[in-house]
């Protein structure tokens, strides 16, 4: 609940405060912000799975978060950024798809 | 490390299609009437607030996932060209560039097809004031247009009728010799087909009987045609032998008036000329 609720809060603080993103981190912040829904929809499962941990939670969101940008820096050194970046995306965007498909079929059983 | 990444008891489906075929895998996993109770129980207890130092923290972080998802959002609304990638931009450019070039070249014809019309147009009006510039000379010439300018004025006083038509001739091409362009005598224009004619009643100018005084007006540089009147031997020493009087007045603006009215040739017909390119 107050996860949900922050996620809210932040939404709003997002959408009235305007920020800018650095100039540095433009590449970073949507393959991080993927790599979080990532972990959220995975908590999520977790907690219908029954096998939910805060710890655990809070530690793969930050490692997915710092992984996702590393790769996209790495890719960005090699001359291969938006390869690399659709790559995240794409493996990340398949987990959080199979993710939702857990968590439909424990709250619809279809 | 993450908790989605542990694979969980059933086979990862298709994940876009979901079919039929995945429904009896998960089916011997779970009990299908007792799922859905404790599904909605688990996360109902999960959801609990807790105030354990995990929970703050999993808040936090998605106060900042929520942040970064609008930061994210707004940014690649407001991005123009910057949030594009190199390959994109040179792509960007390399249209830019033909573009550029389509409209250069565009351009160029049309300022071509400018200079064209407006030399054009600037040849026409040097042609048009050509035309009018001959059109002055020749009707000043034919004696259809009066004339004004700088001249002399001459007065041959004739008191016993000895003034003969050669000597009036013979004044008119000595003006003429003097570069005289206008020419009147009393109120008859000098032109190329002007005759002179001692008849019976005197001197006769184109048919028309004239008698003195003779009043010779006559547009030219004053100077020139004054001084050929008076040379000895000319035409004032002519006319005082004959028992005339001349008098000549130079004139810095005067008017020659008179109009001759050209007649249309009946025989001649004019050689065309191949019109000069």
């Amino acid at each position: 609940m107050i996860p949900a609720l922050g996620l809210l809060v932040g939404l709003a603080v997002g959408l009235f405060l305007h920020p800018a993103v650095p100039l540095a981190l433009q590449p970073y912040l949507p393959i991080a912000v993927i790599a979080a829904l990532d972990a959220v929809f995975g908590g999520l499962r977790a907690v219908l799975d029954g096998i939910f941990n805060d710890k655990v939670f809070v530690v793969s969101f930050l490692s997915n978060v710092v992984v996702a940008a590393f790769i996209v820096f790495l890719g960005d050194q090699l001359g291969v950024g938006s390869q690399l970046s659709t790559g995240v995306v794409v493996v990340l965007g398949i987990r959080i798809f199979s993710n939702v498909a857990s968590i439909r079929r424990h709250l619809f059983r279809a | 490390m993450s908790q989605s990444s542990s694979p969980g008891p059933r086979p990862d489906p298709s994940v876009k299609n979901p079919s039929a075929k995945e429904r009896p895998a998960e089916a011997p996993s779970k009990d299908p009437s007792a799922e859905n109770s404790p599904a909605g129980k688990t996360l109902l207890r999960m959801a609990r607030p807790r105030a354990t130092k995990a929970n703050a923290l999993a808040a936090l972080l998605a106060i900042l996932l929520g942040f970064a998802v609008a930061t994210q959002v707004r940014q690649n609304q407001s991005l123009g060209l910057e949030s594009l990638r190199q390959s994109e931009l040179v792509n960007i450019l390399d249209n830019t560039t033909l573009r550029s070039s389509r409209l250069d070249q565009e351009a160029r014809d049309l300022q071509a097809t400018r200079d064209q019309l407006v030399s054009g147009s600037t040849s026409g009006a040097a042609a048009l004031k050509a035309a009018q510039e001959r059109l002055d000379a020749l009707r000043i010439l034919a004696g259809t247009s009066r004339a004004r300018g700088p001249g002399i004025r001459m007065t041959i006083g004739d008191p016993g009728d000895k003034v003969t038509a050669p000597l009036l001739l013979d004044a008119i091409q000595e003006l003429r010799d003097a570069g005289a362009e206008a020419i009147q005598v009393n109120n008859i224009r000098i032109v190329a087909s002007t005759h002179f004619n001692q008849g019976a009643s005197g001197v006769e100018i184109d048919g028309k009987s004239v008698t003195g005084p003779y009043s010779i007006t006559a547009i030219g540089d004053p100077a020139t045609m004054s001084s050929a009147m008076e040379i000895p031997g000319g035409l004032s020493e002519n006319a005082r032998q004959l028992g005339a009087t001349i008098n000549i007045d130079q004139v810095k603006d005067l008017t020659v008036g008179a109009l001759h009215m050209p007649i249309a040739p009946r025989y001649a017909r004019p050689v065309p000329v191949p019109a000069p390119t």
